[in-house]
């Protein structure tokens, strides 16, 4: 059982090394595979992030009646902490809405000096509130407008910022599943070349799979040392891709940086080196190696 | 020990064998010979299970090879020595690996490997030809490397078809020489010719085949046709 393995292990790398330059285009095209699985998930970091901080800048805001009392308010945040749909709630009470307008204005010396003047405070107090998803804010909405609350809301905002809301939803969503859709499809393409490249270099040597049959060769020493080969590929293919794409993201990092502040692509790739690595093995060496073994299997007939 | 009973095999319409019954017994030198496309190639592809007959039974000691599975088939190939007119050697193994190769795939130790593909080797008259490729080797080395290949696990039988199509006349006496020797150390060979030279020296057994029918079968033979 062992020497087989290692009879196996043996063929397999001499498959690999006699077949120099089809075993280098082969591991070329699956540097070029694992470059793109790279890229699709740096586009996935990324188109995540931007849709992240764009559902940040949604939200819903129930202003009060100034007449509202402040108990009042304060279970209406907490029945809304309760609610699946619900990620945050902020209560802005009057005299903080009052201190954050003052900050915005403070070098507006019109307002400021109005706002001198005021015997009272203008401003209401209010409940800021983020859904978990863009599309529950309807329901949320929904919530908000029970005969119950309508004695002490003053008004709602989702109802001036709905059409805006709507919009930036149905733009998120079509960018998360077009993002799933070009990652499927290129991780496909990417998939399918490797493959083909794997079987026409097994295809080219079809007649020797029928002479090691012919010389009593069971299956596995057939299919064995194709799959080693396709491993190899596999490995050398991400080690490559990990040396090529490690520079090439710490370079577009500060560029990313400056569309969206809160990602940074070279403390991202700090923080999952491990992931980074086996991912890239994994794909590779599994991609390498399924390749081989469906491709050996059709020129194996007799 | 190999038997072929009312054998027949069609490919689409075209009937290639018809009712083919010929016995080897252990030990025999058989010749198959017939002008191109008489069938001597189909009935040898019978014999190793590369093909199944349409009709008929074709024995192999103790394996009636048109029942075998395509698991089974690499049982068959150990016990059978195949030679075939343009070698068949793995391009990218030395004459010693693709020698080797065979008692790999039969799991043998590797101290037995190193003990019996060099006495192969010098039995061939290869030793020094050892870390070639094939590509590196003349016609007749090729083909001695792929008698050796055959031989190397003791099968009871070698099959040969058109062992010396592709060699001069040095060669191919050397290669006939070599499977005359195999024969007297007790290994039944069944050749597939139409060599006529080759069969009237041997003076063994030959089975005349035309349009895919035996007409004649004698003990010591003359290719007349
Ligand atoms: N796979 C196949 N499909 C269809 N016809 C076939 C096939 N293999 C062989 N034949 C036909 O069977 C006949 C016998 O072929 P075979 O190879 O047995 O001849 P042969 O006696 O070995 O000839 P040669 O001396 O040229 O090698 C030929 O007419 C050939 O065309
Ligand atoms: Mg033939």
């Amino acid at each position: 059982m062992a020497t087989t393995f290692f009879r196996i292990l043996k063929f397999g790398l001499q498959n690999f090394s006699r077949n120099g330059l089809l075993s280098a285009t082969t591991t070329v095209i699956m540097v070029l595979a694992i470059l793109v699985f790279n890229g699709l998930t740096i586009f996935g970091v990324i188109s995540n992030s931007a849709v992240a901080s764009l559902q940040d800048k949604i939200d819903i805001s129930v202003y009060f009646k100034s007449a509202a009392p402040e108990d009042d308010i304060v279970k209406l945040e907490h029945a809304l902490q309760s609610l699946s749909e619900v990620r945050a709630v902020e209560y802005i009470s009057s005299e903080k809405a009052l201190a954050i307008f003052k900050q915005n204005h403070d070098s507006d010396d019109t307002i400021s000096q109005a706002l001198a003047e005021l015997q009272t405070n203008p401003l209401l107090a209010s409940l800021n509130i983020k859904a978990k998803d863009p599309n529950m804010y309807p329901t949320i909405a929904g919530y908000l407008e029970t005969d119950q609350l309508k004695p002490i809301i003053e008004k709602v905002t989702y109802g001036e910022n709905k059409e805006a809301i709507d919009r930036l939803a149905r733009i998120i969503d079509t960018v998360r599943v077009a993002g799933v859709g070009i990652t499927i499809f290129l991780a496909l393409v990417a998939v399918l070349v490797t493959f083909n490249t794997i079987r026409l270099a097994i295809y080219s040597n079809r007649e020797e799979l029928g002479v090691m049959r012919l010389v009593g060769a069971s299956n596995k020493f057939i299919n064995g040392p194709y799959v080693v080969a396709g491993v190899i590929y596999g490995l050398l293919a991400a080690l490559a891709g990990i040396i090529v794409s490690t520079p090439l993201i710490v370079f577009i990092s500060p560029y990313v940086h400056a569309f969206i502040p809160d990602l940074s692509l070279s403390a991202y790739l700090g923080s999952h080196v491990p992931q980074f690595v086996f991912y890239q093995l994994f794909f590779g060496v599994a991609l390498g190696a399924t390749s081989a073994a469906v491709a050996v299997r059709r020129y194996l007939k007799i | 020990m190999i038997a072929f009973n009312n054998v027949s095999k069609q490919y689409g319409d075209t009937a290639v064998l018809s009712d083919i019954t010929f016995k080897v017994a252990p030990g025999e030198f058989i010749s198959i010979v017939g002008k191109s496309g008489a069938g001597k190639s189909t009935i040898i592809k019978l014999l190793i299970g590369e093909d199944q007959p349409t009709r008929g039974r074709v024995l192999v000691g103790s394996y009636e090879v048109n029942k075998l599975k395509p698991d089974e088939l690499p049982q068959l190939r150990r016990k059978v020595g195949i030679v075939f007119q343009d070698f068949k050697l793995l391009p990218t193994k030395t004459a010693y690996e693709n020698i080797a190769f065979a008692l790999e795939v039969e799991g043998r130790a590797q101290e037995e490997i190193e003990e019996l593909v060099p006495q192969m080797l010098d039995l061939v008259g290869l030793a020094d030809k050892k870390d070639n490729f094939p590509d590196e080797l003349s016609g007749g080395m090729k083909q001695r490397v792929a008698i050796a290949r055959a031989m190397i696990h003791r099968p009871a039988v070698i099959v040969a078809d058109e062992p010396t199509g592709n060699l001069d006349h040095v060669n191919a006496n050397e290669i006939m020489n070599l499977l005359l020797k195999i024969n007297e150390l007790g290994t039944t060979v069944v050749l597939a010719t139409h060599s006529k030279d080759i069969v009237n020296k041997l003076r063994k057994r030959v089975v005349a085949l035309e349009n895919g029918k035996i007409i004649r079968d004698d003990a010591r033979g003359n290719y007349e046709l």
